[in-house]
């Protein structure tokens, strides 16, 4: 028996979704920049995924930038926007919770001579709206928040954010590869000029994401070649992912609400069930969570070695967050909202998903005290 | 997890050996500290100058409680210089190597041991030379990892 709680690292390919890429491969393999046959069917495909994905989250097809995922569209959001504005200003806000995507990215602008402020959140990691604009000043060009934050799941006061910059010539990037198809994504409701996407966390293909690029952005591109994607974004378009793509939004938003409902329910169950466990506790807020995730800390063990054990068990989940998990280091979203770094060690994410059952939950409640129990027998921090 | 870890790493990790406390311990040392995740406790009974019982608690990863495991394995039985000898080096090559990443959890390991062992000594003072031995590799790895 194997269960997968790690859907916020990785999604399966949705059978739908590979049947509807399947011809794009060998069949119909041309390239969109083609004027032959081959290419303008190429074109089509690509132009009808451009069209289906901008109606999904309230955008226009021109609107839609390809990109190879979700990292490289929160680095083209950023170097994009602050290269191309610097002359108005060289500032750059962000939060201590951002994906590496974003924060390292913005690392490597303050190495280039920008200055990065970072927000913070309150200790269940929702950003401080005042902490932005406290820091806010002439020389802002974009403020970069995510929707919802990947390991924690916390969702963020978007509108709000956007309400602050609203009347400024500041633009607005929010990374939503962890809510696209999880919880509605609007980009006129949510006031943001960018906004980043990606295929392979909702049932689509891996390599494939998106940046939305409100009309009239001032914005340069990181990658140059051949002027795809109106310049922003060179390189041949991945149209069998794109396709994917466009049919993996498409399941994912006929399916949310009652896929939401189901993973609230199990999550929420999984939350009881492990906080009946001594010394543990709930990373994160309780309701502005996102549906499927799960991250939870206990006292005096590692995760990694929980992840293991749970591992052996069949369960798939992991800790932190998959990109950190190896490091040394602490989470910093978990340091961030105020977790002692000896607490931030033992911590757990379980991210549900659509294969998930109450089974699943019940048998991961059923694994996971013994396992607690075993590692803490060990723990020196235990007399 | 053998694509993480060596088979004799998993085998240590599923089943440790030696897990607990002494209360009566003549030797006690503890290396690593729990902020950076992972601490390991190691106790030894001393008779006639040998190791004869080892026991460890360790809060850390798969690799800190494969080595904690191994290395009480390779203490046991041995006399106090031989332990003294048990180096980072000998406990990842014990376990069929380690990844670069987890190196200093076999640190931690050493130094927990040798810790014990200076402690033992120094409460005993039954052997000033080897004392000496002990306390230079003590100060040594006081300043290299206390990070």
């Amino acid at each position: 028996m194997r269960i997968y709680l790690d859907h916020a690292a990785t999604t399966p390919v949705d059978p739908l979704v590979l049947k509807a890429m399947q011809p794009y491969f060998s069949k119909d393999f041309g390239n969109a920049s083609s004027i032959h046959s081959f290419g303008r069917e190429a074109k089509e495909a690509l132009e009808q995924s451009r069209e289906k994905i901008a109606k999904a989250i309230g955008a226009t097809a021109e609107e839609i930038i390809f990109t190879s995922g979700g990292s490289e569209s929160d680095n083209l959001a950023l170097i994009g926007i602050a290269f191309k504005n610097q002359v108005r200003g060289n500032h750059i806000i962000t939060s201590s919770i951002e994906h590496p995507a974003v924060l390292s990215t913005c690392e490597y602008l303050a190495r280039e001579g920008f200055q990065v402020s970072y927000a913070p959140v309150d200790k269940e990691g929702i950003v401080k709206v005042e902490g932005i604009e406290k820091v806010l000043d002439g020389q802002t060009t974009v403020i970069s928040v995510m929707h919802a934050n990947n390991e924690i799941g916390t969702i963020q006061p978007i509108e709000e954010i956007a309400e602050i910059v609203k009347e400024k010539e500041v633009y607005f990037h929010s990374d939503a590869v962890q809510t696209l198809g999880k919880i509605p994504v609007d980009v006129n409701k949510f006031g943001v000029d960018l906004l980043s996407l990606s295929a392979h966390k909702i049932y689509g293909p891996k390599g494939v994401g998106a940046l939305y690029v409100r009309k009239g952005t001032r914005i340069q591109p990181i990658i140059f070649g051949g002027g795809h994607e109106k310049g922003l974004r060179s390189g041949t378009e991945n149209v069998a992912g794109i396709v994917g793509f466009a049919k993996a939004v498409e399941l994912a938003n006929e399916r949310l609400e009652e896929e939401a409902n189901k993973q609230r329910k199990l999550r929420d169950k999984l939350i009881r069930g492990i906080l009946e466990i001594n010394d543990s506790w709930l990373n994160g807020h309780a309701t502005k969570r996102l549906p499927n995730n799960v991250n939870v800390g206990f006292k005096y063990i590692e995760g990694e070695g929980l992840v293991l054990y749970l591992d052996e068990k069949g369960i798939s989940a992991s800790t932190g967050s998959a990109c950190s998990s190896h490091k040394l280091e602490p989470s910093h979203v978990l340091t961030a909202i105020g977790c002692k770094p000896e607490d931030a060690h033992g911590s757990l994410r379980l991210t549900l998903g659509r294969s998930n059952t109450e089974k699943d939950v019940d048998y991961v409640l059923e694994a996971l005290p013994g396992i607690v129990k075993k590692l803490r027998k060990m723990s020196p921090l235990i007399k | 997890m053998k694509d993480l870890y060596s088979d004799t790493v998993v085998k240590h990790f599923r089943h440790p050996h030696n897990i607990g406390e002494i209360r009566d311990a003549d030797g006690e040392g503890t290396a690593g500290n729990p902020v950076c995740g992972d601490i390991m406790r190691l106790y030894i009974k001393v008779k006639n100058n040998k190791i004869t019982n080892i026991k460890f608690k360790t809060m850390g990863c798969a690799a800190a409680i494969a080595t904690s495991s191994m290395i009480t394995d390779l203490a046991k039985g041995k006399t106090l210089a031989e332990a003294l000898g048990i180096n980072r080096e000998s406990v990842a090559s014990a376990l069929g190597g380690l990844p670069p990443i987890k190196m200093h959890c076999s640190n931690l390991a050493a130094d927990a041991l040798h810790m014990a062992v200076y402690d033992y000594l120094k409460k005993s003072g039954s052997d000033p030379k080897l004392l000496k031995e002990a306390e230079r590799l003590v100060k040594a790895l006081k300043k290299q990892h206390f990070h």
